[in-house]
């Protein structure tokens, strides 16, 4: 491939790509913390053994435990038993200790 | 008393409980110490456990925790990091004889653990998605992408991003069998897991070595004739991994 085409392939994929992103950016909305609406042993987190955080709920919709929901949608999130999910960290549904 | 006689026997139940060992009556304390080496196996099963879920699912709950029984015992920590346990789990798995058939485990290990270093890297902001178009692709071509410490790439003559898919929470389908690379970005709190296009392994590599983009972008088309450099930029635009662009003028 010649310099000018190359330059202009390149051009054209980063047009390409910023196009894609700002089209993914509008119908998909950032994601936010929403707790006590994970399953017991479901709520995300990649952070491994020894932390306070992954898969770490012992039961369902536990308040202490989040799980990343689409941004805007946690706290219309409506869970058996008139629970709502929430953006911060609820007293109810806690394992006993 | 010795510390390696104590490390030894803590890690072999066949071993004689260390003499020397009393309980506050002065008598030998051979069932506290028994509890405390079973402690010690049942805690580092569960650290694998929680550290190599989609292994898990792949040899089953059973086999997975004898087998961690094995590894804890060669390979004990090293670090008092737990989160970082496992690090010798590809290599173990390549010759652990009962698994030598399934030859995608190491790299699905390898995942797991590039998941859990993406999740425990330094924090960066990322560049603006416009600053990208506002350079000239001459100039592009001799800066530098600089990439999130929480950017990793896991190559594979394997599927293991869709072996990884397949056992997250809503599913996915069995693999073909064919090669995926791996790119993990972290936007937000957590990482995402991509396959990338052909050579894009190769551009990403490349990048993280610190040459230009064009250099890069070389590596790229000799691994894979029809490079898709838009697909690749997208991904890391949305996983928020380019945070800044040095140009050679500023260096």
């Amino acid at each position: 491939m010649s310099h000018a085409m190359k330059t202009l392939a390149v051009a054209g994929a980063v047009a390409a790509a910023l196009s894609a992103h700002g089209a993914q950016a509008q119908d998909s909305a950032a994601q936010e913390k929403c707790y006590g609406v994970a399953m017991a042993g479901q709520n995300d987190c990649a952070a491994g053994p020894g932390t306070t955080c992954a898969g770490t709920a012992k039961v369902d919709y536990q308040g202490n435990s989040f799980k990343l929901v689409e941004k805007g949608t946690c706290t219309t999130i409506e869970l058996p038993g008139g629970r709502m999910g929430s953006l911060e960290p609820l007293d109810r549904d806690l394992p006993a200790s | 008393m010795r510390q390696p006689g104590f490390t030894e026997a803590l890690l072999d139940p066949a071993r004689a409980v260390p003499a020397g060992l009393t309980d506050p009556q002065g008598r030998p304390a051979g069932k506290r110490f028994d509890v405390y080496r079973n402690n010690v196996a049942a805690s580092l099963t569960a650290a694998l456990e929680t550290a190599f879920p989609v292994l898990r699912a792949l040899l089953g709950a059973e086999f997975f925790r004898r087998m961690a029984g094995i590894y804890l015992r060669q390979h004990p920590p090293t670090l008092p990091l737990l989160m970082f346990y496992g690090a010798e789990m590809p290599a173990f798995l390549a010759h652990f004889p009962p698994v030598q058939d399934l030859g995608y485990l190491p790299d699905v290990a390898r995942l797991e653990l590039a998941l859990r270093h993406s999740y425990h890297a330094a924090d960066a902001a990322p560049v603006d998605p416009a600053a990208l178009e506002a350079i000239a692709p001459e100039r592009l071509m001799r800066a530098r992408l600089r990439l999130a410490p929480a950017l990793r790439l896991v190559r594979s003559d394997w599927p293991v991003v869709t072996l990884w898919q397949m056992h997250q929470p809503g599913g996915g389908a069995p693999p073909e069998m064919r090669a995926e690379d791996a790119l993990l970005t972290r936007p937000g709190f957590d990482p995402a897991i991509s396959p990338l296009p052909p050579g894009g392994a190769a551009f990403l590599l490349a990048l993280q070595r610190g040459e230009t983009f064009g250099a890069a972008l070389g590596h790229a088309e000799a691994e894979s004739h029809n490079f898709d450099l838009g697909a690749v930029l997208g991904l890391l635009l949305k996983g928020e991994a380019i945070i800044a662009i040095d140009h050679e003028d500023n260096r």
